[in-house]
């Protein structure tokens, strides 16, 4: 396998990685919304009523300055990133 | 100043925040002395348009990289905060809390779709986007599928979605504009067209990124501000966002006392167009998870899908920085987003508590009617009470308000001084402007760098592209106006129409584009054109008495477009030749950062 064929493969890994995560803070957890909003969350606020309008929004930035520096980790690892002066 | 702008930026964007804050400090001291109230709010949005315009006039350019990508010079977190002007609409500014205010978690379903999609965003497309070296969407699709009538079907789908989206941001814009400067709509909608072009007008996508960086301070200083000082006034918290969970404990309590008593058909009949009441639990999960769920999934992939977002990642120094910069996007949405919620549980518990001063519930008609709050917004047609049981005093079924009333009357209710309302005008306008500025540069480009420049006369000279390309920003600024002065829809419904259209239309496409290198030319063609067209068929049948399917909605017939696209593109793709070896290896240099773009620098 060539070496742009390995970074591809790990970069799509991570795609699923990453898919993964947001589909449970933009889909999973609200699949059970009724339920997880009768428990009290972060902050004294119901959970779900709390993931709707603060959670998974932050989660969302964590999560996508999590992958840009997995993927710049990963485009290093097979010398791929760009020059600086580019 | 040493050194060349970029260099500089935090420290022209510090001054000018400083300046901003300077200008509002003096209009606090002027309301004191005696100004009165209009000249305040004709201060305000007077003193913004005009810094924007000078930005606008300081950033003209005459090269086909400046006015395309800003020079693909835009330092990370810049570029996150023009996006996230771009991003947040009047909607998002105006309506949001009041959507919120009325139908409580369904309504959510808006902030998680909203801030999600970014997550697509930036995984799926943005970095190859700007690997690939376009100036525009359909730029891509052009060239990674090849031929015209592939570029072509691009543009449409984006000009259908994109103008689909201006006509509410112009509609927004003429809105505050007739406030505040009070003037007639049909005027005020003219006034906040030109003060739109002169930012886009002259420097194209490098003038429009300097004044969306300058209309984010605006706005979020004009939403956060009010806010916190709310907050700490009803003495709900200072750091609202970690300490209002007893205040929504305490809606869920006043909701559970008064009852969500329904009111009769005669007597809603009474109340004024646009005005609701409040029918729908604040905190409690009062939709289907497959309403909410559905409505969010439209709204991520229709980020994704929309031109005139992915547009600002073609403007950063590299690929590496596009990544980063869709974070720092999220982040500056995510500030004003989380804010939302905040406002309308203090707008909301303020109005319906009896034990706060504010409070008007359980008032008696008389009482309520002697508030200049109430007179002042009553008379501008967003509130309204009406004694449906004749007992003389205000039940919860009783109050009537508009969506608007929650972002631009809290501050007056709550009692801050009226140069916080001078100021939210100014951030409404902002927010409305950078979007709709945004959105006709998106359309205008299309039309002018892919079909003008590639299609019809790929020799044309520089400056002949750009004429054509100024002249079409005026001409579609001018049509959206002149829809917009109709007043067909409101500015929520038509905003999540438009993305519904763009990821009908657009998703598959663009991200099998990058995914999956067997899908080609024919494949694309009837991906985009047939999602565009079965997205808008659901549309049309739903809303002449359809009933619709599996739960999908008008507010959602992106669902269904968009996997009609996705069948076809898959079907069409694999029943056909596959791309030829130029091509796969177009997609293989896509995928790595390494290496020259694909499309050369001036193109």
């Amino acid at each position: 396998m060539s070496n742009q064929q390995k970074h591809w493969e790990k970069t799509r890994g991570l795609l699923f990685i990453t898919l993964a995560i947001w589909f449970i803070f933009s889909i999973g957890i609200f699949l059970f919304g009724a339920e997880m909003n009768e428990v009290t969350g972060p902050f004294g606020y119901p959970w779900t009523y709390w993931f709707t309008c603060q959670g998974s929004l932050g989660a969302f930035v964590i999560l996508i300055f999590w992958f840009a520096n997995r993927q710049e980790k990963i485009d290093e690892e097979f010398g791929f990133s760009e020059r600086e002066d580019e | 100043m040493k050194g060349n702008f970029i260099d500089n930026l935090p420290k022209v964007y510090g001054i000018y925040t400083g300046g901003f804050i300077g200008f509002i400090i003096i209009m606090a001291i002027a309301e004191q002395m005696g100004m009165t109230a209009k000249a305040i709010g004709i201060a305000f949005v007077a003193f913004t348009v005009f810094i924007y315009a000078l930005i606008g006039w300081l950033s003209r350019t005459a090269q086909a990289d400046a006015y395309y990508v800003a020079g693909r010079q835009v330092p990370t977190v810049f570029n996150g905060m023009a996006t996230a002007a771009d991003w947040m609409s009047g909607a998002s500014f105006v309506a949001m809390a009041g959507g919120i205010y009325f139908k409580g978690y369904g309504y959510m379903a808006l902030l998680v779709g909203w801030t999600g999609g970014y997550v697509l965003v930036a995984s799926l497309l943005a970095p190859y986007l700007r690997k690939f070296g376009c100036y525009t969407v359909p730029d891509f699709i052009g060239t990674r599928y090849g031929g015209n009538l592939a570029r072509f079907s691009a543009v449409v789908v984006l000009t259908v979605a994109s103008f689909t989206y201006v006509t509410a941001q112009i509609n927004a814009t003429g809105t505050i504009a007739s406030v505040a400067l009070d003037i007639p709509f049909q005027y005020a909608v003219y006034v906040g067209l030109i003060s739109i072009l002169l930012c886009s007008m002259l420097g194209g996508m490098r003038g429009v990124t300097w004044t969306q960086v300058a209309q984010y301070i605006v706005l979020i200083i004009a939403y956060l501000l009010p806010v916190f000082w709310i907050s700490n006034k009803m003495g709900a918290g200072f750091f609202p966002h970690f300490m209002l969970a007893d205040e929504v404990a305490r809606i869920g309590e006043l909701e559970q006392q008064f009852g969500f008593v329904k009111n009769a058909a005669a007597d809603l009949k009474s109340v004024p167009k646009g005005l609701a009441g409040i029918t729908k639990a604040h905190s409690a999960v009062n939709a289907t998870p497959w309403a909410f769920i559905s409505l969010a999934l439209a709204m991520m992939m229709g980020t994704a899908s929309l031109p005139h977002v992915m547009m600002r990642y073609f403007t950063t120094p590299s690929v590496k920085a596009a990544r980063k910069s869709v974070g720092w996007s999220l982040f500056f949405i995510f500030l004003l987003y989380s804010s939302a919620p905040m406002l309308a549980t203090l707008s909301k518990l303020s109005l319906i508590d009896p034990n706060l001063p504010t409070g008007i519930i359980g008032k008696t008609f008389a009482e309520v009617e002697a508030i200049d709050w109430y007179q002042n917004w009553n008379q501008a047609n967003l509130m309204f009470i009406s004694d449906f049981n004749g007992n003389g005093t205000l039940e919860l079924n009783e109050f009537f308000m508009g969506g608007k009333a929650v972002v631009l009357a809290t501050p007056e209710i709550a009692g801050l001084p009226y140069v916080i309302s001078g100021l939210v005008a100014a951030g409404g306008m902002a927010a409305a402007m950078s979007t709709a500025d945004g959105l006709i540069l998106a359309i205008a480009n299309a039309i002018s760098h892919d079909v003008y420049y590639k299609i019809i006369d790929p020799k044309a000279e520089t400056a002949k592209r750009l004429l054509v390309a100024r002249v079409l920003l005026v001409v579609i600024g001018f049509a959206g106006a002149t829809i917009a002065a109709m007043e067909i829809q409101g500015i929520l419904g038509s905003v999540i129409w438009a993305f519904d259209f763009a990821m009908s239309g657009l998703f598959f496409p663009l991200v099998l584009g990058v995914w999956w290198k067997r899908a080609n030319r024919q494949g694309a063609i009837a991906g985009m054109l047939g999602g565009l067209a079965a997205g808008a068929w659901y549309l049309v049948w739903v809303r002449t008495g359809g009933s619709g399917f599996l739960g999908i909605t008008q507010l959602t017939f992106g669902i269904f477009g968009s996997a009609v696209s996705l069948v076809l593109m898959v079907v069409v793709s694999l029943m056909t030749a596959e791309p030829d070896k130029a091509t796969q290896k177009m997609v293989d240099d896509v995928r790595v950062p390494s290496g020259k773009s694909i499309l050369g620098r001036s193109h």
